[in-house]
């Protein structure tokens, strides 16, 4: 467990939209990896760029009006942001796949599950005959935990409920045997009950499989529950990087603590919930100083000015926040004794 | 004493389904299947469940919003059920509803101060020059100030919408809010920004809630009794901190064990559902739960239990529970 190699790494990533309001960093220089077999979550509330970080992974930006402006994804070493279309066509499903939050638009209404499965397979598995495919397609569908597979070969998107529709993506997603599966809110359209049997079934194919699974969400409960690293994001910025010990039971970054905070426990009850004063910011508003400082508790004259880089306060665990520069220390214990 | 504001009794609502050609009647989808409860003056009654489930359809017919097919409502002494449409909006000023999406609920071509001012005119409250002070005072109740009120929705972020929102169900001094599901379309620190909002307004106004939501962390942060309904029916209806504490029905014991907690460490025995909700149209018969129950028994396929009380305050509609029944 412990020598799990880096299979993909993001390098100091920008995805860019050209608008008519200027050019908007959307991802503003992020880095994370990801090791086989792991399962990452990247968190972050609206507007915060966890989609379009993995929608660069994937080549999937849509340009125009986006493009990926500066920076590496390296899969196995090698940087697909250099990849032609065509190469990245052999990359997605092949290497790296994703599914998405609703799975209704990510099915075809007009043709059968079972055509559908086929048409993956095939499409990357050239040599495959035809009945291979099938056989496999069906395999896919047991191992997902869907029941009478072979019956549901036949069967249209609009028969199956959301819970069952999203396993079907899942068994697609895997068809190739992926080496990274991107989960983009999979749950986030699903019941209560459905969403514990969809993230138990992501836990043992990750398991069995060893397929290294990015779950992007905004709920911390599903993190908590499925991820072993997670990366929290804010306005573009990657804010905080930590095991998931760490960023619930002892997260650094101003906004991880409130964000940590404002979420209701169904365990207990609190008389009142603290919550993060003013609004998430629209992406390219803030251009100079720490994005969260006009919302942060401990902003000081600093932050306002100069960006922080990301710090490294322990093994694995990194915050952007000056709070932790060591030039700053003074600061710091201010800002604790007057709070 | 606190007394019943609302009270509730076997409300019904089947929506008919058609079919064929011709659109012959075919049968219908039970939304809401006979449902009762009370709501007492100055309290917060949350209603969960998963999608389809009824707990929006109850909301609106509580309102008249929609019609019920059968059952009675009593508000404040008076029963809404057999009151004409024109003494039901006059009614309305004291129930008002704050509804899920902040985007599809506000007017777009109308300023905020035409959308606050709205609920005044309709009910004749007040003249122009009063009722204009009305709505800046309420835009500084609910956060914002005075100068947001000659702006549009689209000017305004989610959280910001749904304060617009919730400041025109309280322009009219209504005595009950009914919120539809009003912080899940919400970002997490937004969400408790309006959930504290509308603790605070509550205490101030002494208004009480009717809750609506899907999120059971939300739910148990603002109610003081909560029902959970499934397909229709209620479930379990308990006070929130002995149906978190100590859940009867199985599937609030599901339901609960299936939401993820904020917390990396705690552990527990998770109860797994299989299948998928029935759909309304063709329930179980018996209890709607038996296909999915892990403690099914012979008489739940056949028998439709009834919601009783089987301790203090709280009420289970299961078989496993007719010992315990309170008499």
């Amino acid at each position: 467990m412990q020598n799990r190699q880096v299979i993909l790494e993001v390098k100091d990533l920008q995805t860019s939209f050209f608008t008519d309001d200027g050019v908007i960093p959307s991802v503003d220089y992020v880095d994370f990896h990801v090791k086989e077999g792991e399962i990452l979550g990247i968190v972050g509330e609206s507007g915060c760029g966890k989609s379009v970080t993995s929608l660069s992974i994937m080549g999937l930006v849509p340009s125009p009006p986006g493009k990926i402006t500066n920076g590496q994804i390296l899969f196995k070493g090698k940087d697909l942001t250099k990849f032609s279309e065509k190469e990245m066509r052999g990359v997605r499903g092949n290497d790296v796949a994703m599914i998405f939050q609703e799975p209704m638009t990510s099915l075809n209404p007009l043709f059968t599950i079972g055509n559908q499965l086929i048409e993956a397979i095939t499409l990357h598995k050239k040599d495959w005959s035809k009945k291979q495919a099938k056989a496999r397609a069906i395999e896919m569908l047991k191992l997902v935990g869907l029941p009478r597979a072979e019956e549901l070969m036949r069967d249209y998107p609009h028969q199956l409920s959301g819970g069952m529709r999203q396993r079907v993506m899942i068994a697609m997603a895997l068809v190739c045997d992926p080496k990274v599966l991107i989960a983009d809110e999979p749950t986030t359209a699903l019941d209560v009950t459905i969403q514990a049997q969809i993230l138990k079934l992501m836990r043992d194919l990750n398991e069995r499989l060893n397929t290294a699974v990015i779950l992007i969400t905004h709920d911390l409960g599903v993190v908590a529950e499925t991820c072993e690293r997670v990366v929290v994001m804010y306005a573009g910025k990657v804010v905080e990087e930590g095991s998931v010990e760490t960023i619930f039971n002892n997260p650094q970054h101003p906004y991880t603590k409130g964000l940590i905070a404002s979420v209701p426990d169904m365990r207990f009850k609190k008389q009142r919930l603290y919550s993060i004063p003013g609004n998430v910011p629209k992406p390219g508003t803030i251009k100079e100083g720490c994005r969260f400082a006009a919302r942060c508790e401990s902003v000081f004259g600093r932050c306002t000015l100069e960006s922080p880089p990301l710090y490294e306060i322990s093994e694995g665990h990194k915050t952007r926040c000056f709070l932790y520069d060591e030039k700053e220390v003074g600061v710091h214990d201010k800002t604790a004794a007057t709070s | 004493m606190t007394k019943p504001l609302l009270q509730v009794e076997g409300l019904k609502k089947y929506f008919p389904t058609h079919s064929g050609l011709l659109g012959k009647q075919s049968g219908y989808v039970k939304a809401v299947d006979d449902v009762s409860f009370y709501v007492n003056e100055g309290e917060t009654l949350g209603i969960v469940g998963e999608s389809g489930c009824g707990k929006s359809t109850t909301g609106r017919m509580l309102m008249r919003l929609l019609e019920p097919t059968e059952g009675k409502v009593t508000f404040d002494g008076k029963e809404l059920t057999n009151i004409s449409n024109s003494e039901m909006r006059k009614a309305r000023r004291e129930i008002q509803m704050v509804f899920q999406d902040p985007y599809a609920s506000l007017n777009p071509r109308h300023t905020v101060e035409k959308i606050l001012m709205e609920p005044l005119i309709v009910h004749n409250i007040g003249d122009a020059k009063s009722r204009k002070k009305k709505v800046y005072d309420f835009l500084e109740i609910v956060g914002l100030s005075s100068y947001h009120a000659k702006r549009y929705p689209h000017q305004f972020s989610g959280g910001q919408r749904q304060r617009i929102g919730i400041a025109r169900a309280l322009m009219t001094n209504p005595k009950l809010i009914i919120a539809d599901e009003p912080v899940s379309a919400l970002d997490v620190s937004i969400q408790a920004q309006v959930l504290n909002l509308m603790q605070d307004l509550q205490k101030e106004l002494k208004l009480t809630y009717i809750f609506i939501a899907h999120d059971l962390g939300v739910v148990r942060h603002i109610s003081d009794r909560v029902g959970v309904m499934y397909l229709g029916k209620m479930a379990e209806l308990a006070t929130s901190e002995s149906l978190y504490a100590e859940p009867l029905h199985p599937y609030t014991k599901a339901l609960l064990s299936a939401v993820p907690v904020p917390d990396p460490e705690f552990k527990r025995e998770q109860i797994i559902l299989e299948g998928d909700i029935p759909s309304p149209s063709n329930p179980p018969t018996g209890c709607t739960f038996h296909t999915r129950c892990p403690f099914k028994m012979d008489v739940c396929t056949t028998v439709v239990p009834k919601l009783e009380e089987v301790k203090t305050g709280h009420f289970v509609a299961c078989h496993l529970y007719k010992e315990a029944v309170q008499h």
